[in-house]
């Protein structure tokens, strides 16, 4: 398939855009018009043609400049991508689980050549053809979970499975919603998650857990999370925060439509083989204010999901003291028309906005 | 995504397999190759993984877990050791007397409960009979990739020491072997001993056997979570009982020497499992009502959930009394 | 001297527990401060364990208040040390020649008993089987997400990074692996607009 990529930042002048192509296939992730912590798996086995959810990683328009970006962070703060000793077998299940998957998946994008352990690696829109020993590190320029996830969006956490529970031994973490790798490295599950507000007490991370563990090769699954960004910056990381923050502030009813950003996270499970580890990719979608609302459906619903957050969260999530301007603009797409269950944009079916 | 989340099939995925040896080693133990019918290769898999395979004996359909013995590095082949079990329920028996080259089969992807720590500066496997079928994957594994091991293997006899000569002559110096039949026992306690820090220790065999070396290895002040075991329970045959399944909206019969999931498997239940052995949670069920007394025979709920009697694992345990309704 | 009680917190925040003595071939036993009282508590439950005992102290403020006491203990090694970095090259050894069987009982501050703490993970032992009690200073040791830096015996909130000069505020999330709570920058979305600093656990 041919994919036009972008050539756009996710700093400084902002330039990164969203084409039609990309606002109708965004994963608006709330199929009813309230939101609250559920453990909201289901099979990644597919998905319509064209969404994000049909490819077991998505390549889209923004692939290119998201790279860029992500070296960028990198230089900065090599810290942001670690891997425990004992988890370089992890990092080679992955790096041929993605390539398997894109080499399939986007034939005209990347090739995978395979000779026994001799293997040459194909990206086309970075450029890139190595030849190299799987399984010997000594042929690549960096571990293998760096080499393969500077050419893959989104984060990627790599949990250790070990006494029915899971370690955070690895990962590469360059888009995040505010977590430190670097912090959380080693961490179980509940104590990664401890930060996290209401959800603990609901049990949802027990299930959660117990659903993960059990996560079979050949079965991945997937699941939709989501917060708030300014400006479309990637990089929202606790590392950065104290030059980030201020972001927070600028918001105006002039410019929330442009600068305010739903971020959406398509997270996936994989169980990797040789490891017996679980990769769980996070990948980054984001949408600015003004285009989400183009679907009408969307518009209604988002207001009334931010109106209706209890508080706990959306301080957790970082937009309580922004709410009431984001109110004010949202209020004028929620015309109080129903909306259909399911996050489909529905645009056959849902009327446009009556004003 | 869809609208109503979709919920996964019971078990794991499957593949469709060619038996491509039948080799018995011993008169108890035969080992089972298998090629995949697709021509593709293996999926990799951890050493310590099994794999569920199906069995169809006339009407009735078996699902015995195995563990993988073969090298995971060899994707061409997944090799299972069989023990011949004449008092069992049947899985073996049908393996050795009905099964030969070229039958179809099918098998399950891999599943790891016994998996080794891969932080760990040493690894001593304890074995137990049939139970050296996982250390041989581990052995291959650590050869493979560098990473210090030994292994402490206890055998009924010479004649039932299954893989004994070609371990012995492969690895003279990490394999030990003691034969009951000439009193030679494992020596578990000067074993212990000594062990640098970050060493682990994999015991897999009899009940009796792994029940000493947890017991042994916590008076000798070692951490559990450096002692690993895996048992497959057969599910034990038990007095027949009735059972209503309150979402299926159906009563239903559990046969003497059928485990409670076979039966409810037999009724067209679509119930969750995936180890069927007691040790993976997946079959986990709520009791919405019960009257009388819990068989628990698994190594998944706690001590507090075997006393609740709200909870019971299908795949293993069973129940005598006059009434259980279950949320299924 | 009775035991700080540590409110109930997030569940990455380290919960201290009582030393109990433990089967084993081998007991090390890293205190600093008041945490000698409980090796000193430990001991009155069983003396019996201190043969095999090789106990490392930091006396900090407490001077030679608690050294006789626990040498007369008769531990086969006692080792007294200026400070936890001056320390730290022989609990590395002593972990190193150490065998499985080794029970790590550690007394004292956080600070103390994360470090100390970590030493023994990275030479092989599960955090769950390293026993800790807390006694003397509840003050942390913080690390400054933003410039990675580590400032010792921080007893207020908002606190100030001793390296990169941030005012941060204190989390209760903690990293066994730094042995460190987290600070984050407290003025990020206000500059200059920084809170009173409060004593920790007031």
């Amino acid at each position: 398939m041919t994919i036009q990529f972008n050539t756009e930042t996710f700093r400084d002048d902002y330039s990164f855009r969203n084409s039609d192509w990309a606002i109708k296939r965004f994963p608006f992730p709330f199929h009813e018009d309230s939101y609250m912590y559920s453990v909201n798996m289901e099979q990644h086995r597919g998905g319509p043609a064209g969404s994000v959810y049909e490819k077991r990683f998505d390549v889209d328009e923004h692939y290119v400049s998201e790279m860029a970006d992500r070296a960028i962070v990198l230089a900065d703060d090599p810290l942001r991508c670690q891997s425990l000793p004992h988890m370089t077998l992890a990092g080679w299940d992955t790096l041929e689980l993605i390539m398997v998957c894109k080499s399939e998946d986007y034939p005209d994008l990347f090739e995978l050549h395979r000779d026994g352990d001799r293997w040459r690696w194909i990206n086309k829109p970075m450029g890139i053809d190595h030849t190299f020993t799987f399984l010997d590190e000594t042929t690549l320029p960096c571990g293998p979970l760096e080499y393969i996830t500077r050419q893959a969006q989104g984060d990627y956490a790599v949990l250790d499975q070990r006494g029915d529970m899971l370690y955070m031994d690895a990962g590469m973490v360059t888009t995040q919603a505010d977590w430190s790798l670097d912090f959380d490295i080693g961490m179980d599950f509940f104590e990664w998650h401890a930060p996290v507000p209401l959800a603990h007490e609901m049990g949802i991370f027990k299930r959660a857990l117990k659903f993960l563990l059990n996560v079979q090769q050949g079965a991945p699954a997937r699941r939709l999370n989501w917060t708030m960004t300014v400006n479309p910056l990637l990089d929202t990381s606790p590392e950065n925060y104290h030059k980030w923050g201020v972001q927070k502030t600028t918001l105006t009813p002039e410019n929330i439509g442009a600068k305010q950003h739903l971020r959406v996270e398509l997270q996936t499970f994989y169980r990797l083989p040789r490891s017996n580890a679980l990769l769980f990719p996070i990948r980054c979608y984001l949408i600015a204010f003004q285009d989400l609302v183009s679907v009408p459906k969307w518009g209604r619903r988002l207001h009334r999901v931010v109106r209706d957050l209890p508080e706990e969260l959306a301080t957790y999530k970082g937009f309580i003291a922004n709410r009431p301007m984001m109110l004010d603009y949202l209020s004028r797409y929620d015309d109080g028309l129903p909306t259909s269950p399911g996050i489909w944009p529905d645009l056959d079916s849902e009327p446009p906005l009556q004003t | 995504m869809s609208a109503a989340p979709q919920k996964a099939k019971a078990g794991a995925e499957k593949i469709e397999v060619t038996v491509s040896a039948v080799v018995p080693l011993n008169p108890l133990v035969t080992r089972f190759e298998f090629t995949r019918r697709d021509g593709q290769p293996f999926p990799p898999f951890s050493a310590g993984a099994h794999t569920v395979v199906e069995m169809r004996d006339g009407e009735r359909t078996r699902l015995n877990p195995y563990s993988l013995m073969s090298d995971p590095g060899d994707n061409s082949i997944y090799a299972i050791s069989v023990r011949r079990d004449d008092q069992g329920r049947g899985g073996s028996l049908f393996l050795h007397n009905k099964v030969k080259v070229g039958d179809p089969m099918t098998i399950t992807f891999p599943v790891n409960l016994f998996p080794l720590d891969l932080r760990g500066r040493k690894h001593v496997f304890l074995a137990g009979g049939i139970g050296i079928t996982p250390f041989l994957a581990m052995i291959a594994h650590l050869e493979r990739m560098g990473g210090a091991w030994e292994l402490h293997y206890s055998c009924r006899s010479r004649e039932l020491g299954t893989y004994v000569d070609e371990l012995t002559y492969k690895h003279p110096n990490k394999v030990h072997v003691y034969f009951d039949d000439q009193d030679q026992a494992i020596g578990l306690e000067d074993l212990l001993d000594g062990q640098p820090l970050g060493t682990h220790v994999y015991v897999c065999g009899p009940k009796g056997m792994i029940d000493w070396v947890h017991a042994t290895a916590a008076a000798h002040g070692w951490p559990d979570e450096n002692v690993h075991s895996e048992e497959f329970l057969a599910p034990q045959p038990g007095k027949p009982f009735e059972v209503r399944l309150c979402k299926s909206d159906i009563t239903i019969q559990v046969g003497e020497h059928e485990s409670l999931l076979e039966a409810m498997e037999r009724c067209g239940v679509d119930a969750p499992f995936l180890c069927r052995g007691g040790a993976c949670g997946q079959c986990e069920t709520d009791v919405v009502d019960s009257d009388g007394d819990f068989v628990h025979r698994d190594h998944w709920l706690d001590d507090d959930e075997h006393a609740s009697g709200k909870k019971i694992m299908p795949c293993v345990s069973r129940f005598v009394g006059k009434t259980l309704v279950l949320d299924r | 001297m009775s035991k700080f009680q540590f409110p109930p917190s997030i569940a990455s925040r380290p919960v201290y527990g009582t030393l109990e003595p433990r089967p084993g071939k081998a007991h090390l036993m890293i205190a600093d401060a008041e945490g000698a009282e409980a090796l000193l508590d430990l001991a009155a439950r069983d003396a019996a364990l201190f043969a095999t005992a090789h106990i490392i102290f930091i006396p900090k403020g407490t001077g030679e208040t608690y050294v006789e006491r626990l040498r007369a203990l008769g531990p086969a090694q006692f080792y007294v040390g200026p400070s936890y970095a001056a320390s730290v090259q022989r609990i590395r050894r002593v972990l190193s020649d150490a065998h499985m069987g080794l029970q790590v009982y550690l007394a004292g501050t956080e600070g103390l008993m994360g470090q100390a703490q970590n030493e023994a993970m990275q030479a092989g032992i599960p955090h769950g089987a390293i026993q800790t009690e807390h006694r003397g200073s509840v003050a942390r040791r913080m690390q400054c997400v933003h410039c990675k830096g580590i400032t010792e015996d921080v007893t207020t909130d908002p606190f100030v990074c001793s390296h990169c000069g941030l005012n941060l505020f204190v989390r209760d999330h903690y990293s066994r692996r730094l042995a460190a709570f987290q600070g984050v920058c407290i003025d990020a979305e206000d500059p200059g607009n920084v809170p009173e600093p409060v004593e920790l656990y007031k």
